[in-house]
């Protein structure tokens, strides 16, 4: 199904989607009110953006370098072309250590790979430990948000899921009851898996380390009591210098949430006595995305999810109706690099009004970007109906006459046509929208009788 | 005041064939602050829609056309924030015309900040006593940069703020969420319909809310869709260009 249609969707429960809108907004004021209380908060953003430039331009000195460091800190590192060789080196790390149940801290690229339904269909459980994410696991469900992975569920929803999985009681909505319900739970898994995955929110050149954000401090929980750390990360992740991470963790969680920091930004440099720690390193599509120039800035997200909370598109029609892994303004310019077709419409999921590219944390253009994907989506439809009606309107504008004789058709059939018409579905305009009254004369009339 | 340049007065053409008023009060508005202003019959359209829509390779004739049309100018003016985006950012580079482009961009401006930063008018004399609501067109505020925008950390400025406030009497109406997007957004308006309109609802429920009596804005695009779903939700708002609501006070 194409956006539009699950828009629509989404839009039938109205109180729903009013809330889904309000709950996001409240988000994106959080985020501007904090990001005022930095005087420099433009410049941050400037510097973050050209350090992710200065990375872009340099990614395979910067890998060798990181790779080399990390290797140095007794850390394994294996490269990944695509999703199925990501997913293969994971499952055979865990085979070579017989491990049949992992636990799992946030990451939006092993969603992009599928790995859950991989290793499941090869026999291993997998337990989501973010919160959210651990609810939407529940649900046999993606995460709708990139930060925020349930928030298309309310608080009742949640306590039905949990009275039906883990037994709280029928009915009790209370936060405190079911956080303190979900965190027995999650003990129970953290305490008997040998093997932590988690994602890297950035790696360190000059060092070879890594860092992962949570708030939960899932990540850490997992890691520190399992035997093996598998760390999935993409290729762009690479940063400079340790040092560069004041620029990037300043911004991060106020984008994301309008915290001044996320609660844990652990640091892994080399494994404890006796475990190991893997970097999975992966590309799938981004040397591609890389070499195209006016899409390649896309390659600077750090996953913060302003651009969601903040899109008129995506507050009310939910991170689902994309069907893409990231959803709203940043999966609309990532997704069609990966598949054109599948994602098609999700260019043309925005009114272009700006407000992704002024919140973005490193200054991605991602309005310009979606309009350069329609050109070039328009490129590979080839000779269609609108592709058509686009050439004889171009033949019209270039011609003062034709466009004259065009436009008193198009007045004259609206004074003349029955509303019947005009508002039935062949108008789609017309719907919900009352048409423009139709003047006497054009303001070319007026300008003839009055002026010259 | 005497404004000694020649003005090529761009109307977009959707307000060509609907809203003539609004180009009459742009026309005239002018005239008032002392311009000479021309309105060049042969214009068509800047080519925005096609270009949107995917087709900006399609639309050189158009660009060409529209080039040719206003060369002549000192100052190529329009009530509208989006074809003046257009122009400056998204039009195709024309062969051959590449120098001639650059110069007609750049002295190609929307009303209200032809009227701030070009007339520098600083004190309009009239008197507009209502409640007025401004919505700022997403073209022109973040596009154009005619106002401070709420996601970035800058001082406040508003250029459509700046000349309203000089009518007596007119009352500045604050609004929630004071920079969201109406939901027209071209074929967007169409091809997700049912999204534009929920947009359009709730941008309108904020301004009536506040007791906003007349909204006004740069774009008649914006102010078309808006007031299309008002008319058929029996909304009591008015609806005015800021070029009408000027002309009206000035005479």
């Amino acid at each position: 199904m194409s956006h539009p249609a699950k828009a629509s969707e989404f839009l039938e429960d109205s109180a729903k989607s009013k809330w889904h809108d309000e709950t996001l907004w409240f988000v994106r004021d959080k985020r501007d009110t904090i990001s005022k209380s930095i005087p420099e908060w433009e410049q941050l953003r400037e510097l973050a953006s050209q350090i992710k430039d200065n990375v872009l331009s340099n990614l395979d000195s910067y890998l060798v370098e990181f790779e080399k460091k990390a290797k140095a800190n007794n850390i394994h590192i294996h490269w990944a072309k695509d999703a199925e060789e990501h997913n293969q080196i994971v499952l055979s790390i865990l085979q070579q250590h017989r491990c049949k149940a992992i636990v799992k801290s946030k990451s939006i690229l092993t969603e992009e790979c599928h790995l859950n339904p991989f290793l499941e269909e090869n026999g291993v459980e997998v337990v989501d430990t973010d919160l959210g994410e651990r609810i939407v696991q529940f649900l046999n469900q993606p995460p709708s948000h990139i930060v925020l992975p349930a928030i298309h569920l309310k608080k009742r929803d949640i306590s039905e899921i949990f009275h039906e999985k883990l037994q709280t009681e029928k009915g009790n909505e209370d936060p405190t009851y079911l956080t303190h319900a979900a965190r027995v739970h999650l003990r129970e898994k953290f305490l008997g898996a040998k093997v932590a995955i988690t994602g890297v929110n950035f790696g360190v050149a000059e060092t070879g380390e890594f860092v992962v954000c949570t708030n939960e401090g899932n990540a850490d929980m997992g890691v520190h009591l399992a035997d093996v750390h598998i760390a999935c990360m993409g290729i762009e992740k690479i940063i400079p210098r340790r040092k560069d991470l004041g620029v990037f963790l300043r911004l991060l969680a106020r984008s994301a949430t309008g915290q001044p920091i996320t609660n844990y930004n652990s640091h892994f440099r080399s494994p404890a006595q006796g475990k190991q720690i893997h970097i999975v390193l992966l590309d799938n599509g981004r040397t591609t995305q890389l070499g195209r120039e006016k899409f390649k800035n896309s390659l600077k997200c750090i996953r913060c999810g302003a651009c969601m909370n903040t899109c008129p598109i995506y507050r009310r029609s939910g991170g689902y109706s994309y069907g893409s892994v990231v959803p709203g303004p940043i999966g609309s310019i990532l997704s069609p690099g990966l598949d054109l077709k599948k994602h098609s419409s999700l260019p043309f999921a925005s009114t272009l009004c700006g407000s992704c590219t002024d919140v973005c944390p490193v200054k991605i253009n991602i309005h310009e970007q979606l309009y350069e994907w329609r050109q070039e989506i328009t490129k590979d439809q080839g000779t269609n109906a609108k592709s058509i009606s686009m050439k004889i309107a171009n033949g019209i504008f270039a011609v003062p006459f034709a466009y004259k004789v065009s436009g008193a058709i198009m007045r004259g059939a609206l004074k003349i046509l029955p509303d019947s018409i005009t508002y039935s579905g062949l108008n789609t305009w017309g719907k919900q929208r009352d048409l423009p009254e139709t003047p006497k004369e054009t303001f070319k009339e007026w300008y003839k009788k009055n002026r010259s | 005041m005497n404004f000694n340049k020649n003005i090529g007065l761009f109307i977009p053409c959707y307000v060509d064939q609907f809203y003539p008023k609004v180009a009459i009060a742009t026309m005239e508005l002018l005239e008032k602050l002392g311009c000479k202003v021309t309105y060049p019959m042969a214009q068509t359209c800047c080519g925005q829609p096609m270009a949107n829509a995917g087709y900006e390779r399609g639309t050189v004739g158009t660009t060409k056309h529209f080039l040719e049309t206003f060369r002549d100018f000192d100052y190529v003016v329009a009530p509208s924030g989006s074809c003046v985006l257009h122009i400056k950012e998204h039009v195709p580079a024309v062969p051959g015309m590449e120098k001639e482009q650059k110069a007609i961009q750049d002295k190609t401006f929307e009303l209200t900040e032809f009227l701030t930063d070009v007339l520098k008018v600083e004190n309009i004399k009239g008197s507009f006593p209502h409640k007025v609501g401004f919505h700022s067109s997403c073209h022109g505020h973040r596009g154009l940069r005619l106002g401070s925008c709420s996601e970035r950390n800058e001082p406040f400025f508003s250029k459509g703020k700046q000349l309203l406030e000089q009518l007596e009497g007119l009352e500045w109406v604050e609004l929630t969420r004071k920079d969201e997007c109406c939901g027209f957004g071209g074929t967007f308006a169409v091809t997700e319909e049912a999204l534009s309109v929920q947009m359009g609802k709730d941008r309108l429920e904020d301004h009536l809310v506040h007791g906003v009596e007349v909204l006004t804005g740069g774009d008649m695009s914006c102010i078309m869709h808006l007031e299309g779903i008002a008319r058929r939700n029996k909304h009591p708002l008015q609806f005015k260009h800021i070029a009408e609501i000027l002309n009206e006070a000035i005479s």
